[in-house]
């Protein structure tokens, strides 16, 4: 047991089908799928409602009977998200304390700030995107493709496409020999 | 403000499990998630397919027994596609999408814990900006929440049985270019 638990990767298969027993148990448990972007949505929600609660009270956001931003199950995921990464890496030794990963640095460089800018500039771009969607590669392309959801289907296709057309302008064909 | 603590805690087990799993899985690093944009490296896919055949199996065995309920999303295309299209231009230059650049930030990845903070920035922007954006993408043609049996009357057991065959399928094809691929040691 304690040999497979300090392994630094499983099969893909092992990983996906364990990923979708964790569905299982998360409907039985709370009646509610697994998401990550949510979380960032009422954190970000309840952060602007603090700073400046004038602007928050003319902002439709906060009366849309959908949207009740809370410390929630989901928040508290994304928290055992990164404690359950934390602790799997741990026990393999496979963590990393590079700055610049090694593909960005052959294309682009090893400059830290170049790097860092890309990286806020792209989480913010996906944030956005990932909320006027309304989930993410978890949220609807786990979650919601397991439900077969219309919603799900369109937005997974659309990502994929978009990835990889922005991927391969990126780092071209030649950056596929890199991988 | 808060759940109750029970719910907490299950959610905090749950992503404990996720996160964990996430790791196992290789697809908390950036060669991997671009390796998948460029189509070299098919983890990112694997991952995904099995889940998904796996998970509806109980999701819909829980939903016939009446213990759970489906909750998914409506289709409101313009969201969707503008969404998705911003969404997968973000990860190809992030690196990491947002379960796994929180997976990332456990493994120690510094760039992870920069696209973290853009993307509490973004969704600061999204609620900013939501009077500007909601009737722009409500603008667009919205088929509610439903799912692909319901728009095609056709049983949602026919679909899980069809993701099964389809996962089974690309499973048994990816390890059979894999192994062609593969110098073999005599």
């Amino acid at each position: 047991m304690i040999t497979m638990l300090r392994k630094t990767s499983w099969s893909p298969y092992v990983v996906g089908s364990l990923i979708g027993v964790l569905s299982w148990f998360s409907f039985a448990t709370v009646d509610k799928p697994i998401g990550i972007t949510t979380a960032f949505e009422y954190t970000a929600a309840l952060i602007s409602q603090a700073v400046s609660p004038e602007t928050a009270s003319t902002n439709p956001y906060y009366t849309a009977p959908e949207k009740s931003p809370k410390i929630d199950w989901e928040w508290m995921l994304v928290i055992g998200v990164f404690i359950g990464a934390f602790i799997s890496s741990t026990l393999s030794g496979d963590r990393s304390t590079d700055d610049v990963p090694d593909l960005w640095r052959k294309r682009f460089g090893g400059s830290v700030s170049k790097r860092f800018a890309a990286a806020f500039i792209g989480g913010a771009v996906m944030m956005i995107g990932a909320r006027l969607a309304q989930g993410c590669t978890s949220g609807h392309g786990i979650s919601g493709a397991m439900q077969l959801a219309v919603s799900s289907w369109v937005f997974v296709v659309a990502l994929f496409l978009s990835g990889v057309g922005t991927a391969f302008l990126l780092y071209g064909k030649k950056g596929t020999n890199h991988v | 403000m808060f759940d109750e603590p029970s719910k907490l805690l299950l959610g905090l087990l749950t992503g404990i499990f996720f996160g964990f799993l996430l790791q196992k899985g290789r697809v908390a690093k950036f060669p991997v998630i671009i390796g998948q944009l460029l189509l070299k490296d098919w983890t990112v896919v694997k991952i995904m397919l099995t889940a998904v055949a796996v998970g509806s199996i109980g999701v819909f065995t829980l939903v016939s027994m009446g213990a759970a309920e489906l909750h998914i999303k409506p289709a409101m295309f313009g969201g969707l596609l503008l969404g998705g299209l911003l969404f997968g231009i973000g990860m190809a230059v992030l690196g990491y999408c947002p379960g796994t650049s929180v997976a990332a930030c456990g493994e120690g990845r510094k760039d992870a814990v920069v696209g973290v903070v853009g993307m509490i920035t973004g969704a600061l922007a999204y609620v900013w900006f939501y009077p500007r954006h909601q009737p722009i993408l409500k603008s667009f043609a919205d088929w509610g929440k439903i799912t692909l049996p319901e728009l095609t009357a056709t049983s949602p057991w026919l679909w899980v049985l069809g993701l099964l065959i389809l996962a089974a399928t690309s499973a048994y094809i990816f390890e059979a270019i894999h192994r062609r691929s593969t110098p073999r040691h005599t």
